[in-house]
């Protein structure tokens, strides 16, 4: 009686496992919560299941400030996910902490990452390995608001295409009231929004230096240039009073309200933008400097395979990741959320590069550098503490900048495993 | 216990079938309640908390196993010169903002006390801001703080033609700016505690003073502070700790630059988060809050110490 139930038992078992097998795989997905990218996931995943018809992919989301903890920590208690959004500057920590498993060379090949992808895409790879790869790309632009540009006499379709246009423009659209108080900025000068990247990848090379050498493990920017463009932004304040650090609160609030002229924000910042309906805006490339040197600062969150996946569930994230990085896939984020195909073919198709939005962003990705951050926020408050004493204690930009390269390279340095 | 006993001996009631006495049997079924409470506490308070005595003197980072690292963060802690100046801004808001926002408390609790005209309104509008969510407040505050031309305190300011403050964007002025908020949100509170404690007072001592011809003044100094002192002792407390423990002013006031600008603003409790949930540096993160525990414990050991009872 006692064999006889548990053959049974056995069987049963047996069974389920066969048919299970036979049938359905599921992998988890996670990724952060972001309403548009929630909805974009959930169409992919639709689609992705009607061509796997085997596969089913649930997806998981957590807010952005708990999303690092509990990817670390469900890792440790073994239930990681097996496909997982992170954010470029994560990589070290979470291949460190051995998270991820290298793409399987069959289906994600070098070579063909190397030519399809844009070159930013490198920040992904460890050791001859790539770790994971983006399904959309974000770089920065110039925004500005046609209706003040019309104000102050500027024609609105024709925005400023070097710094000192830029400059010049701003000057022309900043109004100051009796006692010297800014009303309007001709330019937003946020240091902990985008400014920071424009200042380390943008200005710095403007002025002829780098932020970093030896794989951004090095600060190199204590140098002329690193002053020079240190001066050139805190000028934007001081001397020629085109807007002021906490105008409005914050750069993107300042525009949003239409109380500044220009600021230099994100794709992301697209969705946000779009809802306003009191003015024109409009969007262009990051100003050339004299020389007509350009450049930008693009970053990404990709999608890498967890280390404990294996066996079937490995082959359907194989699977998974190769559609969500697919054009096919691009275009629906594109439309979605709004950020840039990360595929070169996918982004630089006649219709983007006509679309007056798109096409700035698109532009900026070919000659955009990607900063390896040890210590992604640490790095940012240490630009925004250098800007700060600047502006706020009258330290001189040239000890400001000695000791904020100074305290950069202890973290990096902290930061090494 | 004691009053179990006693019941159980004044009852003298006979031993029960089951070959444990009623005074066993009640005692088990005590602890057995008992055991509830402190089990619960014992996972989700003591073992965290002698965890992390154990996690400062390792140098744990989430992903991989903690080393022992010993008295490593510690020292690092000691040479860190954020830390000192954490620790600065910290008793900062504990010594500045404790005693104004008793004294402030307690002259409006006194003088509250007297009015009888709306009397329950003007005591809900106080205790309206202890009910509102922390960061709604600070957001709020926020924006009032701001410059020209969208924050209310600087539109004020130049009405009466004093010039433009800069108010969180000072390096001077943030940790004050701050600190306001803070002290408005928790009088609400203290002033309910204080006038409790001020009706507790019974009036014949008053009526006797009065009769003996005492001045006000006399009777707040020799009546009403002395025997207030429970409430004082409670509140001083109660209020310090919660200058210790500040975070979620601060925190949404400057969530831009955390404890900026400049970390003129950081109490110890956003530098603990910063370490642990932005540099992910655990080990470090607890050897900050051990820190942080003991100033809490030698701060509230030391009051209790300074105004115990006098026998």
């Amino acid at each position: 009686m006692r064999k006889a139930a548990l053959f049974a038992g056995l069987l049963a078992g047996f069974s389920t496992f066969a048919v299970n097998a036979a049938q359905a795989v599921e992998i988890e997905y996670w990724q952060y919560v972001f309403d548009t990218r929630v909805k974009a996931m959930d169409q992919l995943i639709a689609e992705f299941q009607k061509a796997n018809p085997g596969i089913t992919v649930k997806q998981v989301t957590f807010p952005y400030a708990d999303y690092q903890t509990r990817v670390i920590a469900a890792n440790m208690a073994g239930n990681a996910p097996d496909v997982m959004q992170l954010f470029y500057g994560w990589l070290d920590k979470f291949v460190a902490g051995g998270l991820l498993q290298p793409l399987p060379k069959d289906a994600f090949p070098h070579d063909k990452i190397e030519k399809d992808f844009f070159p930013i895409v490198t920040a992904m790879k460890r050791d001859g390995e790539y770790y994971g790869l983006p399904t959309a790309v974000r770089s920065l632009a110039l925004f500005y608001n046609k209706k003040l540009f019309t104000e102050a006499g500027l024609d609105p379709n024709n925005p400023p295409k070097t710094l000192d246009e830029y400059v010049a423009a701003g000057q022309k659209i900043a109004k100051l009231d009796g006692a010297g108080n800014i009303v309007v900025a001709g330019s937003t000068v946020d240091m902990g929004g985008q400014d920071h990247q424009w200042w380390r990848e943008v200005l710095i090379r403007q002025f002829g230096g780098t932020p970093y050498t030896d794989n951004d493990t090095k600060v190199a920017y204590n140098s002329e240039a690193g002053l020079k463009a240190l001066n050139f932004y805190t000028s934007l304040q001081l001397e020629k009073k085109i807007g002021k650090a906490g105008f409005m609160d914050e750069g993107q609030a300042a525009f949003r309200g239409g109380k500044a002229g220009m600021t230099i924000d994100g794709t992301f910042r697209l969705g946000s933008f779009k809802t306003i309906k009191d003015f024109e805006w409009g969007v262009t490339e990051l100003p050339a400097n004299a020389q007509g040197v350009r450049s930008n600062y693009a970053s990404y969150f990709a999608n890498g395979i967890s280390a404990k996946t294996k066996g079937e569930e490995l082959e359907a994230s194989k699977k998974f990741l190769a559609y969500i990085t697919s054009p096919a896939a691009m275009d629906i984020w594109l439309k979605t959320v709004g950020e840039l195909p990360a595929l070169r073919s996918a982004a630089l198709t006649e219709a983007n590069l006509k679309d007056p939005i798109y096409a700035p962003f698109l532009k900026g990705l070919e000659y955009a550098h990607t900063t390896l951050f040890k210590d992604e926020l640490g790095q940012r408050q240490n630009a925004i503490d250098m800007v700060n004493r600047v502006l706020l204690e009258g330290q001189s930009t040239k000890d400001s900048l000695a000791q904020a390269a100074e305290a950069e390279q202890e973290m990096i340095d902290a930061a090494k495993p | 216990m004691a009053a179990i006993e006693q019941r159980e001996a004044a009852s003298g009631r006979p031993i029960s079938g089951s070959g444990l006495s009623m005074r066993t049997k009640r005692l088990l079924w005590v602890w057995s309640f008992l055991a509830v409470p402190i089990l619960f506490y014992t996972i989700i308070r003591f073992y965290p908390t002698f965890q992390a005595f154990y996690l400062s003197l390792t140098n744990w980072d989430l992903v991989r196993p903690p080393k022992l690292v010993w008295f490593a963060n510690y020292i690092k802690l000691y040479k860190d010169p954020q830390f000192w100046k954490v620790f600065r801004n910290t008793f900062l808001y504990l010594i500045v903002g404790t005693p104004i926002s008793l004294v402030l408390a307690f002259a409006i609790a006194y003088f509250l006390d007297r009015v009888r005209f709306m009397h329950n309104f003007i005591r809900a509008l106080y205790f309206l801001p202890f009910l509102t969510t922390a960061a709604a407040m600070a957001w709020v505050w926020r924006w009032f703080y701001q410059p020209p031309p969208i924050g209310i305190i600087n539109d004020v300011l130049a009405l009466i033609g004093i010039p433009q403050q800069p108010f969180i964007r000072s390096t001077n002025q943030a940790l004050y700016s701050i600190m306001v908020t803070a002290i408005w949100a928790g009088l609400g509170f203290q002033i309910i505690i204080f006038m409790a404690g001020l009706r507790a007072i019974p009036n014949t001592f008053y009526e006797a003073a009065r009769i003996d011809g005492l001045g006000e003044w006399a009777i707040l100094r020799k009546i009403t502070l002395p025997l207030l002192k429970p409430t004082t002792v409670f509140l001083v407390v109660f209020s310090s700790i919660g200058f210790l423990r500040i975070f979620d002013q601060v925190y949404n006031m400057t969530t831009n630059d955390p404890g900026g600008p400049l970390g003129s603003t950081k109490p110890l409790v956003l530098m603990i988060y910063q370490t642990a949930f932005n540099s992910y540096a655990m080990g470090y993160a607890a050897a900050q809050t051990v820190v942080l525990f003991t100033i809490l414990l030698i701060v509230s050991l030391l009051q209790l110490f300074i105004l115990r009872e006098k026998k």
